[in-house]
């Protein structure tokens, strides 16, 4: 019979090694995933990889046309989602002390910051594809711009709370007006978390595939046309995984090493970028 | 000290209450601010000093939810009236805060900054203002090499100095000191009490702080403060050698607070 | 300064100010007028089957887009049953390794491990889903399922859960997988809200004597039980909505089974799948308005996780 604290001592080392296993456990899902890529997609690494286009089925080829397309669309998108979402964000920071309108803004935003991208997706293709008719590289950028917004929205308002009041009390004892506090002082000196958010997002995006789906699509030419449906990396890391062609399957391994290294490589990037803790959900 | 001066009333406070939400901070307060001398608010940390400095200024309208009633009448001009243009009154009225709040930007631009948003200068004027008030504020010689480095890297002491430089560089009537050497160490807040005595031929100067004898040296009037009340007013040397109130005095003494 | 001078730009200043605060406004104001057309634009588009099915739609098993047919409670309930499955799993995961983060870990690991676990919800959502169909599923067929079946099946009530063939792909499989992507969310709220929890609180249940794992258990997770649901229930919001994962891997069949080792189907995969081979209006719009059910899921789940997740910062804030 044990004493009662040796109980106690037992059972929190049987907790405390749970956690431990816990921790080990996320660990090795992660190495196991970085190995799995490493192991499959880097045999497929080559310069055809990079220079050539998308090929048909059981033919040698690259991912050139995949890559541009996510490279330009993913830009657009932090192009039209960032403005925005910076301003918002900075209602919610420097005006948001009254009314209804920020608290609102900021429950919606939270909400859609982890609504399914999927049904994101859907929306512009209910709200642009249909209306112009095909799929296009627009209707994606404007997707994955869908999803840039709350995060930045999220990222700028917390920053700006990081900077002390003491600062904008300064600039406004000097005569300036709101518009000069906030845009020469208070942005300015959040300005490292702000690119921070700005590189989460598109490090988010980047790996997106749902709501290319219904937006912009696939094309197995190149195409810089922003009208035309546009080949994406998701996107053809899914169709060529899915399909029974050991050449499609092979560049699918290499588009996944691809795309998973950089997207960590931002990931980590924004975090030695700005050694605050950041916001993941 | 302040005999052989012309007394003239810069800043007239008339009947002023202060309210943080339903809290009353100031509890009506009469008193007149002579131009081109400092006067000094003194008091136990919650008495209304900064309150009352931050009324003269209107700085508390950046919060929801503060309000001031009564007036303060600026050369006759009712500051607190509704159709006072906020920023044109601080351009008016500088202020400089209890720790250094340089901008994220270079020490010339830190300068620059408030000179340019009501005046158009020439480049060569911008560069005389910038070290006119540098020089003002007693930094010209350590900061004239590195204008375009930023303002952070300076010194707690050289950083609060740039922001009075900052604060007169916008030639305003009225500095406000809010506590401006309490996170400062003793050289350094030599030197910002040399520069206040300086600066009194140019400017009217309010300063709150915490340290009485600090008070003392350089101040030509001085208000004792107390939850809100005004407790004694006048000339420092009265106030801290003749008080007329027995509270003055517990506090000046050291007895309380 | 002549005065007029400061008049001018006196105007131009409180002019611009309007300008700015307004441009501002209106971003802010975009956020809701995005939910405001999601929301409208996937009820326009469900009309028509909403219409055609009206509730039936949500308690019919059918999917048959050759007789036009449509029920969604087979996307329905693997939405639901996945989801379930991952936050069982990662419910226990997550509290481990946020405990391991605040208390045990020295100091000099915390920033590694946590990044190392932010980075598990960095990697892509199909990327999860290429290893789960090639490199976790064959695994989970050739060694856990068969002793799933083996020693579970036979068993009463629960059994059915395990009966079937060892296939790897199905509605187990993608729970699993699911389960790994939403640890790193839930962890890192759970670490989160258990920073906030004063240290002097802490501090007098171990001057009593207390155990770590006693202080954890009795003092800090009672005091964020709110943010912790939170965390929770953003995971399920995370999990409901998820679509490259699951689809890879859970099988894409329209049957109902007992047995989660057989295929199903979550509403995010159907969409996936189905939506750009769709072909005729009702289809099409019964596919919308599984894409409004999803939302409007997510929408309450996510809602009520931030709801719990105020409520704790509030009380914190009237503490301190």
């Amino acid at each position: 019979m044990l004493t009662l604290y040796a109980r106690r001592r037992l059972i929190n080392a049987i907790g405390l090694g749970i956690s431990a296993l816990a921790m080990l456990f996320g660990l090795l899902w992660l190495g196991w995933i970085l190995w799995t890529l490493l192991a499959n997609g880097l045999p497929q690494l080559s310069m055809a990889v990079l220079t050539q286009m998308t090929p048909p089925p059981n033919s040698a080829g690259g991912l050139l046309n995949a890559i541009a397309g996510s490279l330009m669309m993913t830009f657009l998108a932090a192009l039209i989602g960032t403005p925005i979402g910076i301003l918002a964000g900075t209602y919610l920071a420097e005006f948001g002390q009254r009314g209804w309108l920020a608290p609102t803004t900021r429950f919606i935003n939270d909400v859609l910051l982890s609504a399914p991208s999927i049904v994101i997706g859907l929306f512009i293709y209910e709200m642009y594809v249909i209306k112009i008719g095909h799929f296009s590289g627009w209707a994606g950028a404007l997707a994955l711009s869908i999803l840039v917004i709350p995060i930045v929205i999220r990222t700028t308002e917390n920053m700006l709370r990081l900077v002390p009041n003491t600062l904008r009390e300064a600039a406004a004892a000097l005569g300036a007006p709101q518009w000069k506090v906030i845009n020469l002082v208070t942005l300015r000196a959040a300005r490292a978390g702000i690119i921070t958010g700005v590189l989460l997002a598109v490090a988010r995006i980047s790996g997106e595939t749902a709501p290319l789906l219904f937006t912009s699509l696939n094309n197995q030419f190149w195409s810089s046309d922003l009208n035309q449906p546009m080949a994406n990396l998701p996107v053809v890391i899914f169709q060529f995984a899915m399909s029974p062609y050991q050449d499609w399957q092979s560049l699918a391994w290499a588009g996944a090493l691809l795309i998973t290294f950089s997207v960590l490589s931002l990931n980590i990037m924004a975090r030695v970028l700005f050694r605050q803790k950041s916001t993941t959900y | 000290m302040s005999a052989e001066k012309t007394v003239t009333p810069k800043l007239v406070v008339r009947d002023l209450n202060f309210y943080y939400g339903a809290e009353r901070a100031l509890k009506d307060i009469n008193l007149t601010i002579t131009e081109k001398m400092v006067t000094a608010f003194i008091g136990p940390s919650g008495c209304g000093k900064s309150t009352m400095l931050r009324t003269f200024n209107r700085m508390y309208e950046l919060y929801p939810k503060q309000k001031a009633t009564g007036e303060v009448l600026l050369d006759g001009e009712n500051i607190l009236d509704k159709k006072q243009d906020l920023n044109t009154l601080r351009a008016k009225i500088g202020m400089v805060f209890q720790k250094p709040t340089p901008f994220p930007m270079s020490i010339y631009d830190n300068i620059a900054f408030g000179a340019k948003l009501y005046e158009n200068l020439s480049r060569h004027d911008m560069d005389e203002r910038v070290e006119w008030a540098l020089r003002k504020a007693a930094l010209w010689t350590e900061a004239k090499d590195k204008l375009k480095q930023s303002g952070t890297g300076l010194s707690g002491g050289q950083q609060q100095r740039l922001c009075i430089a900052r604060a007169i560089a916008v030639k305003p009537q009225i500095l406000l000191l809010d506590e401006p050497t309490s996170a400062l160490d003793p050289i350094s807040t030599a030197h910002i009490e040399k520069l206040i005595d300086e600066l009194k031929a140019e400017f009217t100067i309010i300063i709150v702080t915490h340290n009485m004898q600090q008070a003392a040296r350089v101040s030509d009037y001085t208000a004792y403060m107390y939850l809100g009340d005004l407790i004694e007013f006048g000339d420092t040397s009265t106030v801290f050698t003749n008080p007329k109130r027995k509270e003055t005095e517990d506090y000046i003494t050291g007895r309380f607070g | 300064m002549p005065t007029f001078l400061r008049e001018v730009h006196m105007k131009r200043h409180n002019l611009l100010d309007i300008v700015f605060r307004n441009i501002t406004r209106l971003s802010a104001f975009t956020v809701l007028v995005l939910l405001v057309a999601i929301m409208v634009s996937l009820i326009i588009g469900s009309l028509p089957s909403i219409k055609a099915f009206g509730f039936r739609f949500l308690t019919s098993a059918e999917w048959n887009p050759v007789t036009e047919e449509f029920g969604a409670l087979v996307p329905i309930v693997g939405t639901l049953v996945t989801s379930a499955i991952a936050l069982l799993i990662s419910i226990p995961v997550s509290f481990g390794i946020a405990l391991f983060l605040t208390e045990l870990s020295p100091r000099w690991l915390r920033r590694p491990l946590g990044i190392a676990i932010e980075l598990l919800a960095g990697i892509p959502s199909i990327i999860y889903g290429m290893w789960g169909l090639f490199v976790f599923a064959p695994l989970f067929a050739e060694y856990v399922q068969p002793w799933l079946i083996e020693k579970l099946g036979p068993l009463p009530i629960f059994g059915p859960l395990f009966q079937g063939i060892p296939m790897g792909i199905g509605v187990l499989t993608a729970g699993i997988i699911l389960a790994v992507m939403v640890i790193p969310f839930i962890a890192s709220v759970m670490r989160d809200v258990f920073e906030v929890v004063p240290t002097l609180l802490k501090e007098s249940a171990y001057g009593l004597g207390a155990t770590t794992w006693e202080v954890m258990w009795h003092i800090v997770l009672p005091y964020t039980k709110i943010g912790v649901a939170g965390g929770i229930m953003l995971g399920l919001g995370r999990a409901l909505g998820e679509t490259m994962a699951v689809t890879f891997v859970i099988g894409n069949a329209h049957e109902l089974s007992a047995s989660l080792l057989m295929p199903g189907n979550s509403i995010s995969s159907a969409l996936a799948n189905e939506f750009n081979e769709a072909v005729g209006k009702l289809y099409t719009s019964a596919l919308i308005e599984l894409g409004l059910i999803l939302f409007l899921i997510t929408f309450i789940v996510l809602s009520l996780a931030r709801y719990m997740l105020y409520m704790l910062t509030k009380r914190e804030g009237s503490t301190t």
